[in-house]
């Protein structure tokens, strides 16, 4: 299973499917990642985490932890 | 006409800018998600009898976050006539998905598109017409910023409201439609019909919040589970995820027909900005430059003129200011405010026109204790323009982005990082910009440990115990700034081990609104919102508790309660003598010591205040130190220092708890925040003085078995596993469903 965790920074990545449960899941997917949508990943904070994504058109930071439950392709 | 109209949209959409251009009224508005935490009601200022109410920035409807629940609380259990939903143009998908879920409550809504000026100048293209029949109701161009469009959106909310005709809803999958059909008939069939859809699709998510409001019996849950099982199974995702999927799979539906978006890979201004201000190597010398701007101003050379200003010439005397401070000249022959009461209240022979002890309540008690809380309000004005210039240009949520991966190792938050560093000027403006972080939990640990670092006030008490008993050693001064770092660091890691912060889960899941030029008007509005609630506090909270402490200082018991007039003892004395019972086991048992905690409450300069007038009082003067050295703290160094670690660690002074209880909104977590820096600090002069004593007479008594207690407890908080975490915990969860599959 790939997660987005993997995605290189300056590449995209489609998302396949959305682990995990409850709340942290819930405001991912209010955020706008869900099945199917594509997801920039624009750089990785200075220290290493979180992650910038694009999606749907606007910026997202979101931290790996988080990022390993997105399955992508 | 009574009208009443629910402003709603996503966090950093125009919607708080909308309301003030609506209502004229005072109201923050900051480029940073999440400013509006509570509901505000504001009448509109062209229209009579419609009221406007302005819900806090939220992307969903969930039961998740406070935000959403007030938002939902409002909307299904108020119902106001209309919702005005405001959609930021530049991110419509994201948008949208809060309109499809505020489209089922069956209350009229109308769609305003805020910013189409930067989507047309990104060379983008939104199809109103088109926009408005996929989406089926209204749609009003506006630009919140700019005025325009205002009078055409409010008019036709009015004239939604007027027709209270509900707008239609879109249709999800066959299968989720299926059950929704069935939990209709067998749950909610006796609600009003508009009503309906909502709590429909709330029971099909298992929304633990609008179950609890239904009551449904169990029967009809088990009989509803089924059905929700089912659609579970043909669909093969859990209820919560297919209801957000498919929202957004028919937004995606209406934009790929309305929206034009000219180029995917242009880069925007703040694209460009950002490429150096979030970059790997530039990142932190920006950040660093920019607070150290921030401290040098407020804090450093304009704040601490100001503060000199403040409480050395116009709560002290002008004239004797060093004549080497800045405006020197301009000022020294102007009167003070204790001066010019004393014109008034002193007759000729300087005796007072009034009671003495009237004289004595307003000058000492009233004009030197909130004198010396309004002497910082010019430097709270200055942080807070700065803070409120990042906040409004967006580089805050860049704070957050590159600090998080630090400080979420002791539980904070990215966002904590600028409350402790104002906190080491001043403590009251450090808990306030607690405020821009926008999860509970870890805005609430920030202000429960910002209190600990050394303020610019704490200083001239380790000033005066580094000179009274280390010889001026700096390395006392060295030791509160560690003491302080470390007491943040360890509370941060015990308090988000505890139950009390685990409840929430509380993912950093956050937007990075683009740049924007800062807005002069939102920025004066944010500065004066929050200055001005400082002031009020000075003269409401402040001014009570120095009133009760002069009573107490200025009273006496023995022979009937009596003003006191010579070297009696006071109510505060005779309090002292008690409370210096519970500091015995931290080295300093003198009433003296006891006191000056005390009145270390009011400020925590006041310390040394208190110790020079024992001093005086005794006869020794005021700078020399030999009093203190050894009849407050018996010659000890252990006694001085472990005094010390308790005086910085404790409870904040007056103004800095009114912060905490501001920015806590609540009592329960006032107490509860207060107590555990009192218990904290107990705990580390226990063990300090303790250990200190044991290693210098090596004798093992009760009071070392007592602080080996406490440390063994303290270790095993600190060290313990973490028993909620979350990302174990959702670990064992990924296994889980992956190994379902």
């Amino acid at each position: 299973m790939k997660t987005l965790r993997e995605i290189k920074v300056g590449s995209t990545a489609k998302v396949v499917k959305l682990h995990g449960e409850g709340p942290v899941k819930r405001r991912i997917m209010d955020m706008g990642i869900t099945k199917g949508v594509e997801i920039y990943v624009r750089k990785v904070a200075p220290l290493g985490d979180p992650l910038e994504l694009m999606v749907r058109g606007y910026e997202l930071s979101l931290r790996k932890a988080d990022a390993e439950m997105i399955e992508v392709e | 006409m009574n009208i009443r109209i629910a402003l709603t949209g996503n966090p950093n959409c125009g919607k708080t800018t909308l309301f003030n251009a609506l209502t004229g009224s005072n109201q923050f508005v900051g480029n940073w998600p999440g400013v509006t935490v509570e509901k505000k009601e504001g009448k509109m200022k062209k229209y009579d009898g419609i009221s406007v109410v302005d819900l806090p920035g939220i992307y969903s409807l969930s039961p998740y976050t406070p935000e959403e629940v007030v938002a939902r609380n409002f909307l299904i259990g108020e119902r106001p006539d209309v919702i005005l939903n405001i959609v930021d143009g530049t991110s419509l998908e994201r948008n949208l998905y809060l309109t499809t879920q505020l489209m089922e409550i069956g209350i009229p809504v109308v769609i305003a598109i805020n910013m189409m000026d930067i989507v047309r100048k990104n060379g983008d293209k939104i199809d109103i017409e088109t926009l408005e029949k996929k989406i089926g109701c209204r749609v009003v161009e506006i630009s919140a910023l700019k005025g325009t469009g205002i009078d055409e959106a409010a008019e036709a909310a009015i004239a939604a409201a007027q027709k209270k005709k509900s707008v239609p809803t879109h249709s999800f999958s066959g299968a989720v439609e299926h059950a929704l059909a069935h939990i209709e008939e067998a749950a909610i069939h006796d609600m009003p019909a508009d009503q309906q859809r909502w709590f429909a699709v709330k029971i099909f998510e298992r929304d633990e919040k609008a179950l609890e409001q239904l009551g449904l019996s169990q029967e009809i849950i088990s009989h509803i589970e089924t059905d929700i099982k089912a659609a579970e199974a043909e669909l093969d995702d859990d209820s919560e995820s297919i209801i957000a999927n498919e929202r957004y799979m028919y937004i995606t539906g209406i934009t790929t027909q309305c929206y034009k978006k000219k180029n995917l890979s242009r880069q925007s201004l703040s694209d460009k900005i950002d490429k150096i201000v979030t970059n790997r190597f530039l990142a932190f010398p920006i950040f660093v430059f920019v607070m150290m701007m921030v401290y040098v101003l407020s804090i450093g050379t304009v704040g601490d003129w100001t503060v000199v200003f403040m409480n050395e010439g116009l709560f002290g005397s002008f004239k004797d200011l060093d004549p080497g401070f800045f405006g020197y000249s301009l000022f020294s022959n102007w009167m003070s405010v204790p001066e010019l009461l004393d014109k008034v209240l002193l007759s000729a022979d300087g005796t007072p026109v009034i009671a003495e002890w009237l004289y004595s309540l307003i000058q000492d008690g009233v004009v030197g204790g909130v004198g010396a809380v309004l002497g910082f309000v010019p430097q709270i004005f200055v942080l807070f323009l700065l803070l409120s210039i990042l906040e409004d240009i967006g580089y805050m949520s860049r704070v957050a982005f590159i600090m998080d991966r630090l400080f979420r190792k002791f539980g904070l938050s990215g966002k904590s990082f600028i409350p402790m560093l104002i906190a080491s000027g001043c403590g009251v403006p450090g808990i306030m910009a607690s405020r821009t972080i926008e999860q509970e939990r870890d805005r609430r640990i920030t202000v429960m440990t910002t209190g600990f670092i050394p303020c610019s006030a704490k200083m001239p008490v380790v000033g005066m115990i580094a000179a009274a008993l280390f010889g001026g050693s700096p390395l006392i001064a060295t030791s509160a700034y560690f003491l302080g770092i470390g007491a943040v660091v360890i509370s941060g890691i015990i308090l988000k081990k505890t139950k009390l912060f685990a409840g929430k889960p509380a993912p950093f899941v956050m937007e990075l609104p683009a740049y924007h030029a800062p807005l002069p008007s939102n920025i004066w509005r944010a500065t004066w919102e929050r200055g001005w609630s400082f002031v009020k506090r000075a003269g409401t909270v402040i001014f009570a508790a120095s009133v009760i402490i002069w009573i107490l200082n200025s009273l006496s018991f023995s022979g009937g309660l009596h003003y006191i007039t010579g070297d009696e003892k006071s109510i505060l004395n005779v309090i002292g003598e008690v409370i210096a019972v519970i500091f015995a086991p931290l080295g300093f048992g003198s009433w003296q010591a006891a006191v000056a905690t005390i009145l270390g409450l009011v400020a925590k300069e006041e310390i040394v205040g208190v110790f020079g007038s024992l001093s005086s009082m005794a006869g020794v003067d005021e700078t020399n130190y030999s009093f203190i050295a050894s009849v407050i703290f018996g010659g000890s160094k252990l006694s001085a220092y472990s005094f010390l670690i308790f005086n910085l660690l404790c409870a904040p002074c007056f103004a800095a708890m009114g912060a905490i209880r501001r920015e806590m909104n609540s009592a329960k977590w006032t107490v509860g925040a207060i107590g555990y820096m009192c218990a904290f600090a107990y705990a580390v002069s226990l063990i300090v003085y303790q250990f200190g004593a044991f290693f210098t007479t090596l004798h093992f008594t009760v009071g070392t078995a007592a602080a080996v207690i406490v440390l063994a407890f303290m270790l095993f908080m600190l060290l313990r596993k973490n028993r909620y975490s979350r990302n174990k915990r959702r670990k064992k969860q990924m296994k889980k469903s992956t190994g379902e599959k």
